[in-house]
C-alpha cells in the first residue's frame, strides 16, 4: 500500500509541472495586453515600456515561465498587477470561502444525489425511475447563474426570506456558524449543488442497479438476510464508484464556479478569477488556476488512496 | 408509532421550525440604518486606497475624492449644467505671463490630514515625488501607474515657500487644472510611521478629503467614517459611515437593493428600471460626458476616408429607437459632446435620423443597396461605458443595411478591445478594420476634443486612433491648449466641436444617462454632469 501510495504521489510531479506550462501558456496565448488595465489612457510610448519592464513583461516568454515557476516553488506566487497584493495572500482567503460553499454544496448534492440515486437504482426501469432520472438530468443541465437568479428573485427579493449576496453584514471576516451568518450561504451553496445531486444521482443509480444484478445479491436473499441488510451490502459494494464521483465534483466545486459566485458576490476562487480575468490580472490568474490545479490533483490523489482502502481489487489493477 | 407516521412529525416539526427561523429573524440585511449608506460598485474590487485609485472613473468617485483631494476639484454641486474646475487644496493658481509653461499655486491653508499632520507645499511636492520621480524613497510605480495620464504634462514642480509651489509643464498646456483634480495628495507622515511601506499604508491610508477609510476586505467591502474636521465645512458628510461593496454584476446589485441589502446601486441595467421604480426605488440620470461613438479609421482602405459615407453613417442611425430599446437610460447625440455642454458649439451637420438623406448621399459617393458600403468595425460584448454593446451594434447593423452599409463586427473582450485601440488602426493587427467602438468621455478639454482629433496625437502619444487629419481642427486644438481664459477656451472648444461634427469625424451614437438606483429613504444626492459624484450631502433617513 506503501508503495501504491508514494508511486501515486511521484506521479503528481509531472503533472503539477505540465498544469503549470498549460496554464502559464494559455493566459498568454489569450487576446490582448496583460498591462491594457493598468496603463493609462494617453501613455507615452516610454511609459508603456516602463511600465513593461517593471512587471517583467519585456522578457521573453520561456524566462517568464522558468522565472515564475522559481518563483511558485518557493511559495512566491507574484504580486497582483491590479491590486499590488501579493498573490497567495489574495488566493487563500478565497480557496477558504470557496471551500466553505464547495462543502455546503457537497453535502446538499451527496445527500440529494444519494437519496435519488439509490431509490431510482432500486426501481430500475419503472416510471418512478424514469421521473428520478428525469430530475436529475434536469438538475445537471440547468444553468447555475439562471438558477441562481431566480433563486434570488424568490427568496430574497419577493419573499425576502434570505440575503442576495455576499457573505454576511461584516463579509467573510465575521462568517461563522449562527444563522446570521448560515443564512446568506444557503442559496449559491444550493444553487451550486444541483449539478453534483444530478451527477451523483445518475451514478449512484447506474451503480446500485448494477450491483442488484449480480449473483451474490441473489445469493443474500436466498440467505434470507432482511432488505436493510442486504442494502448494507449494495451501499458497501457501490461506494468506490461513488466516493470517485463526489472528490471529482469536491475538486470541481473548489475550483469555484465563477458565475455563481459572481451571481451571489461571494467572495471566493470563482469571483477572484472572474475579476482577474475581466482586468487581465495575470499573476492572479496564473496563482489562482495554478493553486486550485493542485487541488485538484491533490482531491484526486486522496480519492484514489482512499478508493484503493475500500476496495482493494483497484490497487491490483 | 409507525414509521410513516414518525416521518410526517419530523417533516411537519422541520417545515415549522424552518418558518419561525426565518419569521422571527429581524433579517437585519435588509434594513436601512440611518446615517449609513450602503454602496453597491460595479466595480468587482475595492479600488487602490494609496491615493491613486484603480477601477478608473468609478476607482475616482468612491475612493479617490472621498478619502482624498487635490490641488483642484470639480464642482459637484449643481446638476443643471456640466461640472466644472473649481480650487481645492490650492486657492488660487497664476500663470507666469512671460513663460506660459510656469503657473504659479497657493496652497489652502489650515488644511490637516487625517493623522493630524499639516498639508503643505512640502506636502505637494513629496507627492510629486511619490508619482513622477523614480529616485524618491516613496516612489510608487503603482500610483504612478494610475496617475500618468494626469501628470504627463507636469515637467518639473519645486516649492516657493511653505504655502506656494512652482509647477512647470512641457508645453504650454492651459488644461493642467484639470489634471490636477485628479492628483490626489496623500499624507507623508502615515507613510513615515507606517515604515515607508504602501502595501500598510493601503490598510490604514490618510488623505485630507471629507470621508477616513476605516477598513476595507478586498472584493467584498471598505467602510468609510465622516472626518469632522474637513477644511470645507460645507462638505462635512451628512452621511456617519459609508459602506462601499463590490458588486460586478447588474442583476445582482438590483436583488440587493430590492430585497434592502443596499440603499444604492450604480448602473442599474434598463430592463430593471420599471421594476424597480415599481417598488418606489428613486432612479436617477443626468447627462455626463459620455458618448457611445465609433471611432473611424482615415487610412486608405477605409471607406470613411470620403465625408460622404461619415455622414451618411451619422444620418442611418435611429438614435430614439436605440434610446428606447435602452428604456430612456441615453439621449440621442449630435456630435461628440452632448448640446447643453459648453464646447458644442453651433453645429452645421445635423446629426438626426435622416435614411433618405443618408441613402442620397451613398448614392452620390457610388454605392447603394445594390451596391452597399462594406465596413468592419471592432466591438466588444461589455466593457466600462459599453452600455448594451451587442444589442446596440445590431441595432445600427439593421439600420446601416438599411441604407446601403454592410457592417460586418469582430468581437473581443474589452481589455483586447482596448489594446487594439492603443495600438492604432495603422497597426497590422488592425489591418482591414474601418472602426472601433470604444465608448469615450470628454471629461476634460485634452481626451475629449484636443487629444482625440488632432494629427500631432496619433496614438499612442493621443487618442487620435484612426490618424484624422485636418489642419483647422489642429489650429483650434492647439489654440485651446494655449488659452488660458475658461470662457475664451470654451468658446474655442466650441469651435472644434462645430468643425468636427461638421466634418463627421466620427459616428455619434448617443450619451449614456449615468443611471442609478436609490432607496427611497436616500435624501440630498445632487446628480452632477459628470463621471464623479459627491457623496458628503447623501445622508440615509
Amino acid at each position: 500500500m506503501l508503495v501504491y501510495v508514494l508511486r501515486r504521489m511521484l506521479y503528481t510531479v509531472p503533472i503539477a509541472i505540465g498544469v503549470s506550462l498549460v496554464c502559464f501558456a494559455l493566459i498568454h496565448l489569450a487576446p490582448g495586453d496583460p498591462l491594457s488595465s493598468i496603463i493609462p489612457e494617453g501613455a507615452s510610448p516610454e511609459t508603456v515600456a516602463q511600465i513593461r519592464t517593471a512587471y517583467g513583461f519585456d522578457r521573453p516568454l520561456p524566462v517568464q515561465y522558468l522565472k515564475w515557476l522559481g518563483h511558485v516553488v518557493t511559495g512566491d506566487f507574484g504580486t497582483s498587477i491590479m491590486t499590488r497584493r501579493p498573490v497567495l495572500s489574495e488566493v487563500l482567503p478565497a480557496i477558504a470561502n470557496t471551500l466553505t460553499l464547495a462543502a455546503a454544496a457537497v453535502i446538499f448534492g451527496f445527500l440529494l444525489g444519494c437519496i435519488f440515486g439509490v431509490v431510482s437504482g432500486y426501481v430500475a426501469g419503472t416510471p418512478t425511475d424514469r421521473a428520478v432520472t428525469a430530475v436529475s438530468i434536469t438538475g445537471v443541465s440547468i444553468p447555475h447563474y439562471w438558477l441562481g437568479m431566480v433563486l434570488i428573485v424568490i427568496f430574497a427579493v419577493n419573499l425576502n426570506l434570505l440575503p442576495a449576496t455576499g457573505m454576511g453584514e461584516g463579509g467573510s471576516g465575521s462568517f461563522g456558524f449562527g444563522w446570521d451568518s448560515l443564512q446568506y450561504l444557503i442559496l449559491p451553496a444550493l444553487t451550486l449543488s444541483v449539478i453534483p445531486a444530478g451527477i451523483i444521482a445518475r451514478s449512484v443509480r447506474g451503480t446500485v442497479a448494477e450491483v442488484r444484478k449480480q449473483d451474490y445479491m441473489q445469493t443474500l436473499y436466498a440467505k434470507g438476510l432482511p432488505g436493510r441488510r442486504v442494502f448494507v451490502h449494495v451501499v458497501k459494494n457501490a461506494l468506490p464508484a461513488v466516493l470517485a464521483v463526489m472528490g471529482l465534483q469536491l475538486a470541481q466545486l473548489l475550483g469555484g464556479s465563477i458565475l455563481v459566485e459572481t451571481v451571489f458576490s461571494w467572495p471566493g476562487t470563482g469571483f477572484l478569477l472572474n475579476n482577474a480575468i475581466f482586468t487581465r490580472d495575470l499573476p492572479m490568474l496564473q496563482g489562482t488556476i495554478l493553486v486550485l490545479a493542485m487541488f485538484f490533483v491533490l482531491i484526486n490523489l486522496l480519492v484514489d488512496i482512499l478508493q484503493t482502502a475500500v476496495d482493494p481489487r483497484i490497487k491490483r489493477a | 408509532m409507525t414509521r410513516r407516521s414518525f416521518l410526517r412529525l419530523l417533516s411537519a416539526a422541520s417545515l415549522t421550525a424552518l418558518t419561525m427561523m426565518t419569521a422571527q429573524h429581524d433579517r437585519a440585511w435588509a434594513q436601512s440604518k440611518p446615517g449609513v449608506l450602503r454602496v453597491a460598485m460595479t466595480a468587482g474590487d475595492i479600488p487602490l486606497t494609496t491615493g491613486q485609485p484603480s477601477q478608473g472613473g468609478e476607482g475616482i468617485r468612491f475612493m479617490g475624492i472621498t478619502v482624498y483631494d487635490g490641488l483642484t476639484r470639480w464642482d459637484l454641486s449643481k446638476s443643471d449644467k456640466a461640472a466644472q474646475i473649481i480650487p481645492a487644496l490650492a486657492e488660487s493658481w497664476v500663470v507666469n505671463p512671460a513663460d506660459q509653461k510656469i503657473w504659479t499655486f497657493t496652497l489652502r491653508k489650515g488644511v490637516k490630514f487625517h493623522d493630524g499632520s499639516e498639508f503643505n507645499a512640502d506636502a505637494v511636492v513629496w507627492n510629486f515625488d511619490k508619482l513622477m520621480k523614480k529616485e524618491s524613497a516613496q516612489f510608487d510605480q503603482s500610483q504612478a501607474n494610475q496617475a500618468a495620464s494626469y501628470f504627463a504634462p507636469i515637467a518639473s514642480w519645486r516649492k516657493i515657500d511653505d504655502w506656494t509651489v512652482e509647477i512647470t509643464t512641457k508645453r504650454v498646456d492651459a488644461v493642467l487644472p484639470y489634471n490636477l483634480a485628479s492628483l490626489f495628495m496623500s499624507s507623508p507622515k502615515r507613510w513615515e510611521e507606517l515604515g515607508k511601506d504602501w502595501s500598510k499604508f493601503a490598510e490604514k491610508p490618510s488623505g485630507t478629503g471629507p470621508w477616513i477609510l476605516e477598513s476595507f476586505k478586498p472584493r467584498e467591502r471598505a467602510e468609510l467614517v465622516r472626518y469632522a474636521q474637513h477644511w470645507d465645512k460645507t462638505r462635512i458628510t451628512k452621511s456617519e459611515r459609508l459602506i462601499l461593496l463590490p458588486m460586478p454584476d447588474a442583476n445582482t446589485r438590483v436583488a440587493a437593493l430590492l430585497s434592502g441589502q443596499v440603499d444604492w446601486i450604480e448602473a442599474p441595467p434598463p430592463d430593471s428600471v420599471a421594476r424597480l421604480k415599481q417598488q418606489k426605488m428613486q432612479i436617477v440620470t443626468n447627462l455626463y460626458p459620455h458618448i457611445w461613438p465609433y471611432q473611424l479609421s482615415f487610412l486608405d482602405d477605409s471607406p470613411f476616408k470620403d465625408i460622404r459615407i461619415r455622414k451618411a453613417a451619422n444620418l442611418a442611425i435611429d438614435r430614439e429607437g436605440i434610446a428606447k430599446m435602452l428604456g430612456g437610460l441615453a439621449v440621442p447625440a449630435k456630435g461628440m459632446i452632448d448640446d447643453k455642454h459648453p464646447w458644442y458649439g453651433k453645429p452645421n451637420f445635423q446629426i438626426k435620423y435622416d435614411p433618405a438623406q443618408a441613402k442620397a448621399l451613398l448614392k452620390e459617393a457610388g454605392y447603394g443597396p445594390d451596391k452597399p458600403v462594406k465596413v468592419k468595425m471592432i466591438i466588444s460584448p461589455s466593457g466600462s461605458g459599453q452600455m448594451q454593446p451587442l444589442p446596440m451594434n445590431e441595432f445600427i447593423k439593421e439600420n446601416f443595411k438599411d441604407v446601403g452599409i454592410d457592417m460586418e463586427f469582430e468581437v473581443m473582450d474589452w481589455e483586447a478591445l482596448r489594446t487594439r485601440r492603443r495600438l492604432g488602426a495603422e497597426a497590422p493587427e488592425n489591418k482591414g478594420r474601418h472602426g472601433i467602438n470604444n465608448s469615450w468621455a470628454y471629461w476634460d478639454p485634452d481626451i475629449g476634443l484636443i487629444a482625440a482629433a488632432g494629427s500631432f496625437a496619433r496614438v499612442p502619444i493621443g487618442f487620435n486612433w484612426g490618424d484624422y487629419k485636418d489642419a483647422k481642427a489642429d489650429e483650434l486644438a492647439l489654440k485651446a491648449k494655449a488659452t488660458f481664459d475658461p470662457a475664451e477656451q470654451n468658446k474655442i472648444l466650441g469651435e472644434l466641436h462645430t468643425r468636427l461634427v461638421d466634418e463627421a469625424m466620427w459616428i455619434w451614437v448617443v450619451h449614456d444617462l449615468n443611471p442609478r438606483a436609490l432607496r427611497p429613504n436616500v435624501k440630498g444626492f445632487v446628480q452632477a454632469q459628470s463621471w464623479f459624484q459627491d457623496l458628503t450631502p447623501v445622508s440615509v433617513e
